[in-house]
């Protein structure tokens, strides 16, 4: 092992997102050494495409907001099959997280008062997302990069080393998870990877592992998602023992980009519809009455001129179609495109340009603006967009616990998009920034407890362990004549977007899954030229067993399903099924064979108080009747405590 | 509309060379997709840095036919179908390979410039702050820390020994943006951005706003604001004798 | 040009491209243009100014601003408005000297000149991603380059001169014989001076001084208002950089041609 760089830490975080920083962030404040590693350099991360804001119920533009409010909006959002606490929680601290950024340097949009703007978003009912124009995720990551700048700057002052209790590591590919002695069932250890630009390894020995890695939208061919988002840190989850939960849930983003084709999928944020975008079909009709389902009947406007009250007079109009959550208007446009009544390049139009002055456009959505006029030549003050649904967001992730971050395998954390219970069926936009606040914070002082605790009896890594992970790594130069992993990964990407997209049929995904199985076999096979160093080909070879594995776990869970719910949506089972709603999908690998397995669990149950925020005649939507024998109609006091 | 491009492409180390490919074109591409497809097809182990490919992240920047740009958002619309298109990694920055540089630099400068000072007063939630306060500071955190406006920066792109003294107009903006700022408690940042910036070594000459990808208006908001809030401190006694009578600072 | 290979853009760990500049339009052109244009400027300000001649119309009251204020007993009569402090003039010496070093300098320290000097003559850097040709680079941190940070000193002197070229533009509504007129002259004169306070008050140093170098904005409203209107003047500063030096010649000119006679004043009135 003469070619082995190691480093040991208390809390190792990967991924260098808002989740992975915020959670850096708390347990560096706690005192504990802390290395954070990403794939790409420091501030690229995926968070900076977020763009509309951040939900967090501070009142500050409708006083009737709060944490009950919001955590009803979650729940409703997610169709009831969030784990509650996490919702709870989410909606308990998002202020608090929110404020905090200000005191690390954030500048929000600000009210008339001097306070932090809220907007609109899908499925919130009041306006509540904190946001800076339409580059909220930019905004986010700078301040959490400046913050840990600002750590820096304090060790540097302290200890003369900027990076003694803080450290970036950039670049840097982990593959795979260190488990106490070598046993597969025992705590982490740490993890293993390569520096991306010189192909050298590298050990990280950790008692706490903290994952931060984002999503899994590089399997599907579609998506909004970049060369990062690979399920590297469900994947390897799945490998070091944890379950992952609610895997088939995938959001496809209403609106992403469909025109030029190298364009297709990239985000055409919410925050458009938010701020009076209308979605029309190639007749000009406004489609979206259409398509308001049962459970949201009342809620939503159902003729034009209330919904075009709602802007100006929320009080005295019910909000418009298009800000219903995020999967109904993604099944809206997708049923609009498939029975003809779509643009020439197979999205709809979304149409701001009517409804606001150039100038408002242009200092409300500055980055939509730029994104359309330099790769479509569409100037959106003047002209409709053409939009589509997108791969977005997964749902599904590591089963954590939700006020620690901890999973089931000692040692191991978890926290952002790639856990799994805080959404439920289907995120509402806006709760993943505060997602990656609330439990950045909570994950960063669990993982901190955890290390802590654990510094006294550090666990090791052993030798064969290292041994045996080099050999997996190095593995693609060793074969000749196979495969490139980019037709695999076109391959895969093809397969997920059509077979186990946002319609869903069961011979399809029984296909998928076949196909799936063929490009494993062939994957296992593939071969890589070159060296290590810097070399695209083998990067992407490695990550595709992360996206294999994650797929299946996609495909499995969603074939599974026997019912349409939140971003899962079947062809033969359109129906949402209350039998479902309390059935979690939990995947992990048999380990004897290394094969994806399902099993089901039971949905966390929601406390009574919390129950107590909804009406009987609303949860009979979505709980059986035998779940709601006991429900009383008895609405708590306005002044519950938090 | 398909046809195929002629591309030149730096290959290997600072030791390594402009190597032609003949690359399929199709429309509505940029150049980043050409990468790509050089990669998929031809060149497997062709080093580039990317990740929105939306012009979000600023990490595919690189010179195109000389002029540092993002590659994502340089469509190939704007070429001719005959022209060969010469594609670069930044110039002042060591090269690691291919594509991708070194932009230790950056991230050095930024770990020297002291952080926000939040206001000792004030609890979390009490921040109060007019829109058009912070509007200013808002445009220079529009930077997406691509780094085109440092790589094309002439006083560090032609003077290598510049690079100790000098933190570019990055840093310039981000030191703006904190003077600037309503309620950051420190009031020695014009002083920095002499003394441990070398704002004097910029001679304006804009470079840095005309490749800025966010059109940040980095030369007149930010770099002459600070060379005018260092004269303020430094070179004019009148502002000096003013404030030594009202004994505040602005 | 030179280039030392270990140097500069070719230095050490760079890719060693080689080439000053791999740019394939002509980027030359600007400065080139800049050089020219500044040069013939140069050249007929200090001919016009040193000529002592033709620099008035006294029918109209016309002043040429190369000669304002014109204070010296070898003025012709009627062209000094704030009297006749100094005796007889020497030849060559311009009767404006006490303002034109001012002005030379207010345009020499202005922030477009600087860029438009240093990037074309000084060819530091010629144009975006071409490399200079200079070993050693201090920008402005050094004597003498480091007195442009009294730029905003030369501006009180600009402000003064303006209100100065505002006067000679109100005495050219000057009527054949007294009363009011006016002219072509006058209408070009006019053109100048606003030409000109759209120039001087785009400064960026003036942005700086009227709110710029405030933290609050909310808390001066009306000096942010200023800010406001002098931002949207500064957003043209080049364009009025460029736009006062052809009016400057065009009103020196005309008022050249017109006393000189080679052709009468269009009169629209009086």
């Amino acid at each position: 092992m003469t070619d082995l760089e190691r480093h040991a830490y208390d809390v190792l975080v990967i991924g260098a997102g808002g989740s992975g920083l915020r959670a850096a962030i708390e347990a560096r404040e706690a005192g504990l050494r802390v290395a954070i590693v990403c794939k790409s350099l420091f501030g690229k991360a995926h968070t900076v495409m977020a763009e509309g804001g951040i939900a967090a119920s501070m009142g500050n533009s409708n006083p009737h907001d709060n944490w009950q409010v919001h955590f009803g909006d979650t729940m409703r959002g997610g169709k009831f099959l969030n784990n509650p606490r996490m919702a709870e929680l989410h909606a308990k601290e998002a202020p608090r997280r929110v404020w905090e950024l200000e005191t690390y340097g954030a500048l929000f949009d600000r009210t008339p008062e001097g306070k932090i703007s809220q907007r609109n978003f899908g499925g919130h009912e009041y306006a509540r997302l904190a946001h800076v124009g339409d580059r909220t995720g930019l905004e986010l990551i700078r301040t959490l990069q400046q913050k840990i700048v600002s750590l820096q700057q304090e060790d540097e002052r302290e200890f003369g080393d900027a990076e003694a209790r803080l450290k970036v590591f950039m670049e840097l590919t982990i593959t795979e998870l260190m488990h106490d002695g070598g046993a597969p069932d025992g705590p982490v250890s740490g993890a293993f990877g390569y520096w991306r630009e010189s192909g050298r390894f590298v050990l990280f020995d950790a008692p706490a592992v903290v994952l931060a890695t984002g999503g899994i939208g590089k399997s599907f061919k579609v998506t909004s998602n970049s060369w990062e988002y690979t399920g590297d840190g469900h994947a390897l989850a799945l490998r070091a023992g944890a379950k992952l939960i609610n895997m088939e849930f995938v959001q496809f983003h209403p609106t992403g980009m469909v025109w030029p084709p190298s364009v297709k999928g990239i985000l055409v944020t919410e925050s458009v519809r938010g701020d009076g975008g209308v979605l029309r079909n190639s007749e000009g009709k406004r489609f979206m009455f259409e398509y308001v389902p049962e459970v949201f009947r009342g809620q939503y406007a159902t003729t034009e001129e209330e919904a075009d009250g709602w802007y100006e007079d929320p009080e005295h109009n019910k909000r418009p179609p298009e800000l219903l959550p995020r999967d109904e208007v993604a099944r809206a446009i997708n049923s609009e495109v498939k029975e003809g009544r779509g643009s020439e390049h197979g999205g709809v139009f979304l149409d701001v340009s009517t409804r606001l002055p150039a100038d408002e456009i242009k200092r409300r959505l500055p980055s939509m603006h730029h994104q359309f006029l330099e790769l479509a030549d569409v100037d959106i003050t003047a002209q409709p967009m053409e939009v589509g649904p997108t791969c977005h967001y997964v749902m599904g992730g590591i089963e954590v616990d939700p006020d620690t971050g901890a999973s089931s395998v000692p040692g191991l954390f978890a926290v952002g998009e790639v856990t799994g219970g805080m959404h439920g069926s289907n995120r509402l936009g806006g709760n993943s920034l505060g997602d990656l606040l609330v439990f950045g914070q909570r994950t960063g002082a669990g993982a901190a407890a955890y290390a802590a605790a654990a510094s006294k009896d550090r666990p090791t890594v052993i030798d064969a362990s290292i041994d045996a992970v080099t050999a997996t790594a190095e593995e693609p130069f060793q074969r000749e004549g196979g495969e490139s992993p980019y037709t695999l990964h076109q391959e895969l990407q093809q397969v997920m977007n059509d077979l186990v997209g946002i319609i869903r049929r069961e011979p399809e995904m029984q296909e998928a899954l076949d196909k799936l199985a063929d490009i494993r076999e062939r994957a296992a096979h593939l071969s890589v030229e070159g060296r290590r160093q810097f070399n695209p080909g083998w990067h992407l070879a490695l990550d595709l067993r992360n996206m294999l594995q994650v797929s299946e776990c996609v495909a499995r869970s969603a074939l599974e399903r026997q019912e349409s719910r939140g971003g899962h949506t079947r062809e033969d089972f359109p129906g949402m099924d209350a039998k479902w709603r309390s059935v979690n999908l939990a995947c992990h690998l048999d380990p004897a064979t290394g094969m994806v397995q399902l099993t089901r669990q039971q949905v966390p149950t929601i406390r009574d108080d919390l129950m107590h925020l909804f009406e009987r005649s609303e949860l009979e939507k979505y709980f059986t009747t035998e779940e709601l024998a006991d429900f009383q109609d008895v609405r708590q006091g306005e002044d519950d405590q938090s | 509309m398909t046809y195929d491009g002629h591309f030149r492409v730096w290959r290997g180390d600072d030791g390594g060379e402009l190597v032609d490919y003949t690359v399929e074109v199709n429309e509505g591409e940029v150049v980043l997709d050409i990468i790509h497809r050089l990669q998929a097809t031809q060149t497997p182990d062709l080093a580039v840095r990317w990740n929105c490919k939306a012009g979000k992240c600023g990490s595919c920047s690189a010179e195109i036919n000389g002029h540092p740009r993002l590659m994502c958002m340089t469509r190939m619309s704007i070429f001719e179908e005959a022209d060969t298109i010469t594609v670069t990694p930044m110039r002042t920055f060591p090269v690691i390979r291919d594509l991708v540089t070194d932009v230790s630099y950056n991230y050095e400068k930024a770990r020297q410039i002291p952080a926000f000072e939040p206001p000792a007063d004030l609890e979390p939630g009490e921040y109060r702050m007019a829109q058009v306060d912070v509007g200013r500071s808002q445009e220079f955190r529009k930077c997406i820390e691509c780094f085109l406006c440092q790589d094309v920066c002439h006083v560090i792109r032609d003077h290598e020994d510049n690079k100790a003294a000098y933190a570019g107009p990055r840093f310039f903006i981000r030191a703006a943006e904190l003077a600037m700022h309503p309620l950051d408690a420190r009031n020695d940042r014009a002083t920095f951005a002499r003394d441990q910036q070398g704002v004097g070594l910029c001679n304006i000459t804009k470079c840095c706003t005309e490749v800025c990808p966010e059109n940040i208006t980095i030369t007149d908001n930010a770099i002459i604001p600070m060379k005018e809030r260092v004269v303020d401190r430094h070179y004019d006694p009148l502002v000096w004798l003013g404030n030594k009578i009202r004994r505040r600072e602005h | 040009m030179t280039q030392d290979l270990a140097q500069g853009v070719n230095a050490r760990g760079r890719a060693k491209i080689g080439a000053r500049t791999l740019r394939t339009d002509r980027w030359w052109l600007a400065p080139v243009l800049t050089v020219t244009g500044l040069t013939l400027w140069v050249i007929y300000a200090v001919v016009r100014a040193s000529m002592q001649s033709d620099y008035f119309v006294p029918a109209y009251h016309y002043l040429s601003p190369f000669s304002s204020p014109c204070l010296s007993d070898s003025c012709v009569a009627g062209s000094s408005l704030f009297g006749t402090p100094f005796g007889a003039w020497p030849p060559l010496i311009p009767f404006a000297i006490l303002t034109l070093p001012f002005l030379l300098l207010f345009r020499l320290s202005c922030y477009y000149y600087r860029k438009a000097y240093y990037r074309s003559y000084w060819q530091s850097p010629p144009a975006c991603a071409v490399a200079e040709p200079h070993k050693k680079y201090t920008g402005e941190t050094r004597a003498p380059l480091i007195l442009q940070n009294a730029h905003r000193y030369f501006w009180y002197a600009a402000v003064i001169i303006s209100l100065i070229n505002t006067w000679d533009a109100v005495e050219a509504f000057h009527g054949k014989g007294g009363g009011i007129g006016f002219g072509l002259g006058t209408l070009i004169m006019v053109v100048n001076v606003v030409l000109l306070w759209g120039y001087t008050l785009g400064c960026h140093s003036c942005r700086n001084i009227t709110a710029g170098r405030l933290t609050h904005f909310s808390r001066h409203p009306i000096r942010y208002g200023l800010w406001q209107q002098v931002s949207r003047l500064n957003a043209h500063h080049m364009g009025f950089a460029w736009a006062t030096l052809a009016s400057l010649v065009v009103t020196d000119l005309y008022i050249a041609l017109v006393a000189g006679g080679a052709f009468s004043d269009f009169r629209f009135f009086n």
